[in-house]
């Protein structure tokens, strides 16, 4: 299993994100992982780091149709989800959907609306369909949110509750780019200009075999042994005030999947539940001191469970 | 090779190692010089104010001189580097001054070592419970820091619970340890300073007031505990140094006894004997002091013919005997007629007044005579003080016709130089009278406090008979213990005289804790494991059997540990086991595999930090991944596991190591 034998078109990917998001190739896996494993992705950090710029270009990349919504506090479920308006020449009520209704939403800000509108979108990440006035709609195949937040400590904010959070398969932070990274965009401009100019790697259909490729990585029982330890551990550790759930645990192994997948593996290995966890766990896992673990909590717990 | 680079040192771990340098080198601070105290203080202080700061540390230049100075100072203090005091001040020196040049993890683990060992340091100035406490929590917090240095930033409690677990865990190696390494004789740290300073004890000789300033202690002088009832306290007369030769001023054994060697004095028991043991504060001196007669004596001591118990050599730890005493006896009915000579010898000068009224008395029988001297006690105005007025020349006679105020030295002093000179044999006999029953633990506690001196004359039917002066001026130091005999303002001890019930009760429960640590932990000595370990069944041991039974128990303990705490690596997987053996020959070429680093992450690691073994690790990582995370689960005999084995032979052979 030479380290070349990435899919073709996972690598095209990839390669084509990094083109444009410089020194981020990590992030920009991960996200690609998530949206292999049907996940949603939450990306937190200051503003102007580029996370915008990620969930669009992604967005562009696998050849999804596109919908944005800037999160702020004045924002009505409606406003995401769509309103009926009254046509005069037929005589009914139309209706005029929301933004949601794409199959990839980029939510920007979310942390920025308040709880009533985030439950609204949240509920629909959840279903898989909108039900307004009665009626039930689906939504679009695949549909994916892609939310961005600033850090909760800023001023205006509402923090998404636990129970919000854990709908996101994973969350990642971009942080500042490196130095050469951050002289290469200042010298070629801002990346959204190059944004129009994406085309799409992927044909109609390609991006669920992807996925049910992803989801067919073979994961032994030893590797369960060890992705459950990891899971046990952290319900042990008094630092944390709650252990990862059975839900989160699916969404490890969902998320080392694609991740193998994406390093072209046939297998999973420790490595792979390694490299997400701290995507997977971070925003799961909160500290007796009450803040969210940090990455180097996630490090002290991986080291604290040896491989078997 | 090259070496790594020292791990730094975390920010948040600064604190821990100050905190254990202040625990390991302050409680010093009692013992050390004044300056050196100050320095360590200054130090430390910087060395937070630094950490505050976020500041860099000094140059290494300003360290080493200052390091030269102060080693240079000790070595002036001391006058030498070496030896127990200079050596425990260069230890402190280096514990206040190493965290100042402290950058990185190593230099963290130095000073925890360096507490470690400082810790032992604090046993050769004291062995008490309470400094055994506080080094328990020290050597609890230097755990907690090692915690702390290497498993990074965790709630204090956390680390507080995992650092007490750990030495929980040492538990059973400590009993193990405690119960059946072989003893010296003798304490183990050498003798620690607080066996000699401060003894106190009976004086070995008697002039006004030697007893009455002993009396001003409340100090534990010896602890008994009686086999079966504990006879009346005016029959526990403990006896000390016996007292027949006078010169005016001061009473002293004669030298007789010291020399030729007495007939050993005939004792006919006319009572039950009672069986008793006594542990004795150290006093370096050799009287045991026995209940008056002992019958039966501990080893490797004797009874002089004056009748003390005493050891070969004076008494300089703290050690336990047993004794058997009868209370009612007759001793020496026909004694040596030089021994009488020296119980009637007095300075040929002095105390003319005591001399007429005993010559008053000379014609009446010798029984009569003591009778007349008591009553004279009892009857005219004398009074039991331990502030009597200072005595001049005439000792003797100022007491008895005129100041009239004394405590029992006085009396014994005057009564036996009464009987003297009315031509009765008499001696003064030192010791110690009464006790007090610690109710906690059983043990009749005697005190300092207790000293007490009485007198002894010699009757030609009876022997030695004795009579206590102190007895017919205040009966009731004699029925019910110092305290009651003397008034209020007296200057005793508070210990000795507390009034509240809790306050009474605590001090009972202390001394009993404090036997209970002399007895079992300070007084642990080869014959104490020799009783502890016959009582479990082992009648005869040595240290040899000793030694081997204890390396197989700790053995069996770790075995113990291990499969408890190992459960996972019982596991008899040939595909583990291969790879757990490229990955050990891996670490003898300098590269441990962490226990939780996987097969890739690991042959990544290895191609960056030794090249030369990249494409052979990365095989065998490819092999074990497969083999262990892939499809052909179960297929563990087939080819790969073949090449993963063979990895391992086709390693390069080992350079020898630069050193």
């Amino acid at each position: 299993m030479p380290p070349t034998t990435r899919p073709s078109p996972v690598r095209e990917i990839l390669a084509a994100a990094n083109a444009v998001i410089l020194g981020k190739s990590t992030q920009t896996r991960l996200a690609l992982c998530c949206l292999l494993a049907r996940g949603h992705l939450l990306i937190e950090d200051l503003p102007g780091v580029g996370k915008t710029t990620l969930a669009h270009t992604l967005a562009r990349l696998l050849g999804f149709q596109f919908s944005r919504v800037q999160f702020t506090s004045d924002m009505l479920p409606a406003d995401i989800l769509g309103v009926s308006v009254f046509d005069r020449e037929q005589s009914s009520f139309r209706f005029l959907p929301g933004p949601v209704f794409a199959q990839v939403l980029l939510a920007d800000e979310i942390n920025r609306a308040t709880p009533k509108t985030q439950s609204a979108l949240l509920e629909a990440m959840e279903e898989g369909q909108v039900t307004t006035e009665g009626e039930t709609r689906p939504l679009p195949e695949p549909f994916f949110v892609i939310a961005t937040q600033n850090p909760s400590s800023q001023i205006g904010t509402f923090p998404l509750p636990e129970s919000q959070l854990d709908r996101f398969l994973l969350r990642i932070d971009l942080g500042y780019p490196d130095h050469d990274a951050e002289r290469s965009l200042l010298e070629s401009g801002g990346r959204r200009e190059q944004l129009p100019t994406l085309a799409a790697r992927l044909g109609a259909g390609e991006f669920a075999l992807l996925q049910r490729q992803a989801a067919a990585v073979h994961v032994s029982p030893a590797l369960l042994d060890y992705l459950q330890l990891l899971v046990e551990a952290t319900r042990k550790e008094q630092r944390f005030v709650h252990g990862l759930s059975p839900r989160a645990a699916l969404s490890l192994l969902a998320a080392a999947r694609a991740w193998a997948f994406t390093g072209g593996r046939a297998m999973v290995l420790p490595e792979d539940v390694q490299a997400v966890l701290p995507a997977v766990a971070r925003h799961r896992l909160r500290l007796v001191s009450g803040s969210h673990a940090d990455a180097e909590d996630i490090a002290l717990l991986i080291r604290s469970v040896p491989l078997a | 090779m090259r070496a790594r680079p020292p791990a730094a040192l975390e920010h948040g771990a600064v604190p821990w190692l100050l905190v254990v340098a202040l625990a390991t080198a302050g409680p010093h601070a009692e013992h050390l010089p004044a300056w050196l105290t100050v320095l360590v203080a200054a130090a430390l202080l910087w060395r937070t104010w630094l950490w505050h700061q976020q500041q860099r540390m000094p140059p290494r230049w300003s360290l080493a001189l200052l390091v030269i100075a102060a080693v240079a100072a000790i070595g002036w203090q001391f006058g030498s580097l070496f030896g127990k005091d200079a050596g425990v001040a260069m230890l402190v020196l280096f514990m206040a001054l190493k965290p100042l040049e402290m950058h990185n993890r190593r230099d963290a683990l130095v000073v925890i070592m360096l507490g470690y060992f400082l810790l032992l340091t604090h046993y050769f100035y004291s062995q008490s419970i309470p400094t055994g406490l506080w080094l328990l929590a020290a050597c609890t917090l230097l755990t907690g820091a090692l915690l702390r240095l290497h498993g990074g930033a965790q709630p204090v409690i956390a680390i507080a619970r995992d650092a007490g677990l750990l030495l929980l865990q040492a538990l059973p190696f400590m009993l193990l340890l405690y119960l059946l390494f072989p003893r010296v004789t003798g304490p183990l740290w050498g003798l620690p300073q607080d066996a000699h300073a401060g003894l106190s004890g009976l004086p070995s000789q008697m002039s006004p007031g030697s007893i009455s300033n002993l009396t001003l202690s409340g100090a534990i002088a010896f602890r008994s505990r009686f086999a079966g009832e504990i006879p009346e306290q005016a029959d526990l007369y403990w006896r000390g140094p016996v007292f027949d030769e006078y010169d005016g001023v001061t009473w002293r054994a004669s030298r007789q006894h010291g020399r030729s060697p007495a007939p050993a004095p005939v004792i006919e028991a006319r009572g039950p004997a009672h069986d008793y043991s006594s542990i004795l504060e150290a006093h370096n001196q050799r009287w045991l002091l026995a209940l008056d007669v002992p019958t039966r004596l501990p080893p490797d001591s004797s009874l002089a013919a004056t009748l003390e118990a005493q050891s070969r050599e004076p008494l300089r730890i703290r050690s336990r005997f047993s004794f058997s005493s009868v209370l009612d006896y007759r001793v020496n009915r026909m004694e040596a007629p030089a021994s009488l000579q020296q119980a009637l010898t007095l300075p040929p000068q002095g105390n003319p007044r005591t001399r007429a009224l005993a010559s008053e008395w000379q014609s009446r029988p010798p029984a009569r005579i003591a009778e007349a001297a008591l009553a004279m006690f009892r009857q005219e105005d004398f009074h039991y003080t331990l502030r009597p007025p200072l005595l001049g020349a005439d000792a003797i006679d100022e007491f008895l016709f005129d100041s009239r105020r004394g405590f029992c030295e006085h009396y014994a002093s005057a009564f036996v130089f009464l009987m003297r000179a009315a031509g009765v044999p008499a001696r003064v006999v030192a010791g110690y009278q009464g006790g007090e029953l610690n109710p906690v633990d059983g043990y009749l506690t005697v005190r300092q406090s207790d000293a007490h001196a009485w007198a002894e004359i010699w009757l030609a039917d009876e022997g030695w008979l004795r009579i206590d002066p102190t007895a017919a001026v205040a009966p009731s130091r004699i029925e019910q213990g110092i305290v009651a005999a003397l008034p209020a303002g007296e200057p005793l001890p508070g210990i000795i005289r507390l009034d509240a019930d809790w306050m009474r009760d605590l001090r009972n429960r202390w001394e009993a804790a404090n036997n209970t640590w002399n007895q079992w932990v300070l007084g642990y000595n080869p014959q104490r494991q020799r009783e502890v370990l016959s009582r479990l069944g082992w009648p005869d041991p040595d240290w040899r059997s000793m030694t081997a039974l204890l390396a197989v128990l700790c053995g069996l303990a770790l075995l113990l540990v291990a499969l408890w705490t190992l459960p996972g690596r019982r596991r008899d997987d040939p595909v583990q086991r291969a790879w757990q053996a490229y990955c050990a020959q891996l670490g003898r070429r300098g590269i441990v595999r962490a226990d939780w680093e996987g097969p890739l992450d690991f042959a990544q690691r290895v191609a960056r930090e030794k090249p030369e073994l990249a494409t052979l690790t990365s095989e065998a990582a490819r092999h074990y991944a497969e083999l262990r995370y892939g499809e052909g689960d179960g297929d563990s005999d087939g080819e790969p596991l073949r090449r993963l084995q063979q990895c391992v032979q086709r390693l390069p052979p080992q350079r020898r190591r630069r050193i």
